[in-house]
This record gives structure tokens, sequence and C-alpha cells, in this order.
């Protein structure tokens, strides 16, 4: 792996603004097309190789992990640094914050987001809550929890879950997604870098499908910066992760028509970048917000009431939300659940028009 | 390894009648199926119990149990083996988790409670499900999600229920089962019908913190829970003593008694069972580990070859398979020759097969389904397919 010019450029391409699409290749230096997984595995190799203190755990790590993401680290860094846990979720978390709590770079796995439930004491009582409630004394800011989330088209109930909503309502740790396998790597590092707990949601409808060229280096993404990722004038998308694919298909289908869209990728969730989609909703006086998790009490609520307060006067039509349904994620409805690319731009016109 | 440790003790003494109360030799299977002649045979291996007394090894069963048994695990088997076929056709979506190997649990179980008694366990439900009374078309249209499933299709490999035979399922969180088998015990009591829940997990989920709390309130609660450990000795690719300080999974209740079994063997499996049930209306919950495999990965997801070798499966199946050992005590008590096996074998092919086509015919749920059962009424939201001029939902 790339780590040889790992010194010396722990910091690079902080900022790069450019209105990249997601489907062309964001290309800064030469770099090998990585899909999702391996771009983590990169990333993940790094951060161990930059930072003896870091450790790497979760349910079946030690072996590669069920998305293969951790292929490799335990034969490179040792058992001692890369390791099995049992099947527990919330011992692994405690476990987490624990050695974070040393001054250690804890990244901790859960196999599938769907799971972290057993663990959410630990996250919202235990982690985001330790620097606050000593006075600064105890953090656990080198915990980075991983885990997979969104739909992969057969899922089921348990498999398929985005969950990112409930950790936005919990002040203290920061919610990151990334859309793509260098946003992935370059995020990743920033999370596990980062001097406060995060939780990072990897798309696994992406892990194998999205592939792009991906710099081998260090480099590390911003955190709390969103990206605009397509310029247009008349309506504003935001989203993250995987749902980010859907709504630029759905734009280049509404640009048939004559719509012009402008999509962002919000990136972190909390705390989130309100200038940026201030900014352009500003520009285009309308917002549509997408996301695969149940419309009520999902972020998108939380951006729409953001914006209708600071942009009230500016906005042309009601804020709209094309989200999954107030269902359980359904097994065979999957199809309906989803804020597919029809919804979207029906959703876009139907905004447009008002 | 916790395999080869069985294998020695397996081979010769199970076949060995201590006494059989039949000297004539009988002729055809057709009327083993009706014989109610008693069979005395030993289990596997002793039981070893943790803080309580042990069970005899010695145990009672006739021609009809026997053949009973080979065709009902036959089918299990089979059953399982056809999901794989299903799954990799596309035809089974979603995570699916074979129970193929660890017959004997279901089966045993089964014959030493009746319906009233509530079992619960995980997601490799299909053959519980299958054993407390349901029906081979109820499990290929859930597993296919069609209408015709014992959950209406909307639930899929890992949720089966069947609330009148007492099956409450089928859960998707590894462990989280466990506590809510204590608080149906805990109902039991109350309606004092002399009744006992099982309550099924892994040893994966052994090592899950809820798991504890469950055994310290039913212990304190005197409730009539069986914590039942399917010890198939992997959570999913992690190895029992990779994951677990200590893999003696009976004893980990420490104030609560527990009996480790051999579940590979149904005779073992059905003593056990009888004892623990006992056990638990008069003195509270118990832990059985019944130590068994799975020939399957975890879910079909997992090859199943790259953390166990090839050996250790193929050494299992010819050294401890539970279909194996019935047909070995069929054959030693002369109860029905090879061919007649065969044929039930080819028969409950046919069935499975004749069960996958009508499923096939079974039609999917309809849209609308997908907002009921969220609430006691639906939801009142309108829904369209991924192409909103094709599909739309009509609302309950």
């Amino acid at each position: 792996m790339g780590i040889r010019r790992r010194f010396g450029r722990l910091i690079t391409n902080w900022v790069d603004r450019k209105p990249f699409s997601t489907s062309s290749a964001i290309v800064e230096q030469t770099g090998k097309p990585l899909n999702l997984y391996s771009a983590i595995n990169q990333a993940l190799h790094i951060a161990l190789e930059t930072d003896p203190r870091t450790y790497v755990f979760g349910e079946d790590v030690g072996f590669g992990g069920v998305f293969r993401c951790t292929t490799g680290l335990a034969d490179r860094f040792g058992k001692k640094r890369v390791f099995n846990t049992p099947l527990c979720e919330q011992g692994i978390l405690g476990f987490g914050i624990g050695l974070a709590a040393m001054g250690n770079r804890a990244v901790a796995e859960i196999q599938f987001a769907d799971y972290i439930f057993p663990a959410f004491d630990q996250i919202v009582n235990e982690a985001a809550k330790f620097r606050y409630r000593s006075g600064n004394q105890f953090n656990c800011g080198g915990l980075t929890i991983r885990a997979p989330y969104g739909a992969v088209g057969h899922g089921g109930h348990y498999h398929s879950q985005s969950p990112e909503a409930f950790f936005c309502h919990v002040p203290g740790i920061k919610v990151v997604i990334p859309r793509s396998p260098r946003q992935a790597k370059g995020l990743l590092l920033s999370c596990i870098r980062d001097p406060n707990p995060v939780v990072f949601f990897e798309p696994k409808w992406l892990y194998r499908l999205s592939v792009e060229e991906v710099a081998e280096h260090d480099f590390m993404l911003p955190l709390s910066e969103a990206e605009v990722i397509r310029e247009g004038n008349d309506i504003t998308l935001v989203g993250w992760g995987a749902q980010l694919s859907i709504m630029e298909q759905a734009c280049l289908e509404a640009e048939k028509d004559g719509i012009s869209c402008e999509l962002i990728d919000l990136r972190t969730l909390i705390p989130w970048d309100k200038d940026t989609v201030e900014a352009s909703v500003r520009k285009t006086g309308r917002l549509l917000i997408s996301h695969e998790a149940p419309v009520t009490g999902g972020f998108g609520a939380e951006i729409s009431a953001s914006i209708v307060e600071s942009c009230f006067l500016k906005l042309e039509a009601p804020v709209s939300r094309v989200c999954g349904l107030d269902t359980p994620f359904p097994l065979v409805f999957e199809p309906f659940y989803m804020p597919t690319k029809n919804k979207i731009l029906d959703a876009i016109k139907a905004t447009v028009n008002y | 390894m916790a395999l080869s440790r069985l294998s020695s003790a397996s081979g010769s003494n199970l076949l060995k009648p201590l006494t059989s109360a039949l000297s004539l030799r009988r002729s055809i299977s057709s009327a083993a199926a009706d014989d109610n002649t008693t069979i005395t045979i030993e289990t596997s291996i002793p039981f070893t119990s943790h803080v309580c007394d042990v069970p005899s090894r010695t145990v009672e069963t006739s021609p009809k149990e026997l053949m009973k048994f080979f065709r009902d695990m036959a089918l299990m088997r089979r059953m399982e083996i056809a999901a794989d076929s299903l799954y990799k056709a596309k035809l089974i979506r979603g995570f699916c988790h074979l129970y193929d190997g660890q017959e004997a649990v279901a089966i045993g179980m089964e014959a030493a409670i009746t319906k009233k008694d509530c079992i619960i366990t995980a997601y490799r439900d299909h053959c519980t499900f299958l054993g407390r009374g349901g029906t081979l078309l109820q499990v290929f249209s859930e597993l296919m999600g069609r209408q015709g499933g014992c959950s209406k299709g909307k639930g899929g490999s890992m949720h089966f229920y069947k609330k009148d035979a007492g099956f409450y399922g089928g859960h998707g969180i590894v462990g989280a089962q466990v506590p809510l088998g204590c608080g149906l015990a805990f109902g039991q009591k109350y309606s004092k019908d002399e009744t006992v829940t099982f309550a099924l997990y892994g040893d994966g989920a052994a090592n899950q913190g809820q798991l504890f709390e469950a055994l310290n309130i039913s212990a304190l609660w005197d409730l009539p829970a069986i914590l039942v450990c399917e010890n198939n000795h992997y959570g999913m690719g992690t190895a029992e003593w990779r994951a677990a300080k200590s893999p003696a999974y009976y004893k980990r209740g420490d104030y609560v008694p527990g009996l480790k079994v051999d579940g590979m063997d149904v005779f073992a499996v059905k003593q056990a069972c009888k004892f623990a049930k006992e056990h638990a209306l008069k003195n509270g919950p118990i832990i059985l580990e019944m130590d068994t495999y799975r020939y399957h990965g975890h879910s079909m997801s997992d090859p199943g070859s790259t953390y166990r070798t090839r050996d250790e499966i193929s050494g299992v199946r010819q050294e401890r398979d539970p279909i194996e050992r019935i047909r070995k005590l069929v054959f030693a008590h002369d109860i029905a020759t090879e061919k007649e096996l065969k044929d039930i074998e080819k028969e409950v092919r046919k069935e499975v097969d004749e069960a996958i086509a009508q499923a096939k015919e079974s039609p999917m749920p309809e849209p609308s389904e997908l907002f009921t059962n969220v609430y006691v009424k639906g939801y009142g939201v309108e829904s369209f397919g991924p192409d909103r001029k094709e599909v739309r939902a009509v609302l309950p």
C-alpha cells in the first residue's frame, strides 16, 4: 500500500471545492481505481501505520470483516492491534471508549448499523457526554465507530436500516457518511484523527459498486464541510452517502426537462455545514432533501426546519423531502420503500412548478 | 477442539442396544411406523452437569419414534438443502441462515415438550418452525416472500412465527430473544399451567450482556425458563474459544444450573429437555448447552470454509451426523431396511419439491401490506413502486 510517503504529507487537499460530479472521477493526484471497501482498507492501513496508538477491532475484523474492509490488517499490524471481539456490541463500544480515554485511537467496527442499538447507551450516554460531564478532564475523542448502513436491494429488516438520525440527536458525537471511495478514505482518516468521538456510517451498497481513482498517499478531507458536487440554479438537493448517486440520476433526468439542479453532499451530519446549504438555497430558492431513513424524524427534517428559519423569504416553494417511508424497512417491499430516482424526479418537478 | 472430543465416544456403544424387548425380526418398516414396542438405548455420551443432578443416559424409545425422528430430520435436511438452491437462484432474498446439521436439537426438544410450552429463537429458525408443526408450504412461501408464508411473506427467512403452537419466532438481533423468553416464562408462571419456555441462542450470543441480565432475572424470580445454547462452535466466523473465556456455556449461569448435552444425539436432547422442563417447573431456570454443528456457513454469504477445515466438517458428518445416528439405530434394531430408509428420503425429497412448486404459485403480498401491522391500524400513507405510474399501493 502507498504508505511510503506517509510523513510530511499528513494534510493535503484540505480544500477542493471544484464543482465535481460524483460519477466523473475526482482526480487530484494520480491514484489507482479503487472500490469503496478497498479505500476504507487503505485508510485503515494508513491510520495504523501513522499512529502506533491506533487499534482496529470488532466482530470478525481479524479475518478481514464480512465486507473485507479490514483485510490484511491483522497480518500486517499484528493481532495486538487488529483483533476480533466477541459478539457483544455494548461491550465493544464500552471497551472502545475506555481505550480512547487512555489517549488511543480506537476504531471500532459494528458489523451492521442495524446491530448498533445494543451499543446505543454506550454511545449516547457514555461516549458523547464524557468530555462535558467531566469538565474536560476526560474524553474519548480517539473513538471512531464504523458501521455499514443502508439498503442493498435485498437485505430485509435487519441488514438495511439507516439509523443516522438517532445519533444526530446527540451533541458530543459527530456523524459522517461518505459517498464514494475517495471520500471514504479522506473522511475516515479525518474521523480517526478527529479529537471527538465519531460515528462513521459506510454505504454498504457501494462497497463494491462504487469505483473511482483514489490517491494512494495519506490525505484527509475536512469534517463539517459540505461539498457542492453539481452546480445548478433552480433547486438545491441535499443528501449523503449512497443516496447521492440516486439523486444525481434524478438531476440528470431533470436537466433533460430544462431544470438545473444543484446537488450537495452534506458529508458530516452533525455538526452540519449550514452555510453551504443556505448559500445554495438563497441562490436557487428551492430545497429538496433525500435520505433512505424514514421521513418522520429523519435528519432531513432538521435541515428543512433550519433552512426555513434562515431562508424563509428566499424560498419559492415548500421544502421537499423524499425519504424512506414510515414503516419498518421491508423485505419484499423494498422498491416501494426506497426514495427512488422517479420519486425524486417527481418531487423536483413539483417543487420547481409550485 | 470440541469436535474431536466426541468422535471417540460416538462410534461403537450407540449401536449396541442395552436391552431389547424384541427378539423377533421385524420385516417391514410400515409396520415399524406404528410399532410402539419399547426399545431401551443409551445416549451417545454421558451428560455433564453444573450444580444439578444428571439425567439418566438410558432412554426408552420405540420403532415408531425412531422412524418418525428419521423422517422428520431427513425432511428438515432436505428442506434446508432446497433453501440453499433457491437462495442461489435468487428466489429467496434477504439473509438466510440454514440449520442442517443441527436437526437433532429441534426434533429432540419437540419430542420432550408440548405445544403449550413456548419456544423462542434467533434467525436460524426454519427447522424449529417446522418442528412446531409448520408446513413446508408455509416455509417456502415465507422464504420467497409470498402471501402463503407463515408471516404473510413479510418476514422472510429470519422471521418465522407460529402463534397457535407457541413459537414466538424468529428474531434478527443476536441474543435479543433471550430476555423476551424470560418474559414469556414469567407469563407462564402467572398462568400456573405447568408450561415452560425454551429460549434458544447460539454460542456467539452467549457473550452478549443481555443474556446475563436475562439469567439474573429468571433466577431471581424463579421463572420456568430454559436457556438453550445451541453451540455450533462458531459465532459467525469466530471459533468459540476465540470469543469466550469459558466456552463451557452450561456453566456460565454460575448460580443457574446447567447441563451439557450432545446436541447431535436426538435422544440425549430429548432426555435433557424432559429433565430441564421438570427442573424449571420446580426450581426455576436452567441452561442446556447443546453441542452441535452447522454444516453450512453462518449465512448464505459465508461459504463456511474460511475459518474451519473441510476435514473438520466431513469429520462431523461421518462421526456425529444426527440422521446417520438414527439410521444406524434403525439397522441395529432391525426396524427397517436400507432400501426402506432410502425410500423415505426419496419421499421427503418429493414432498419438498412439491411444496416449492406450490409456494411459487403463491402470490406476492399486496402492496398495501407494506403499511399494515406497523401499528394496529395502517399509517395512512400512500406509496409507489419504482415506477410510480405502474405500481401504486392501495391503502387499507
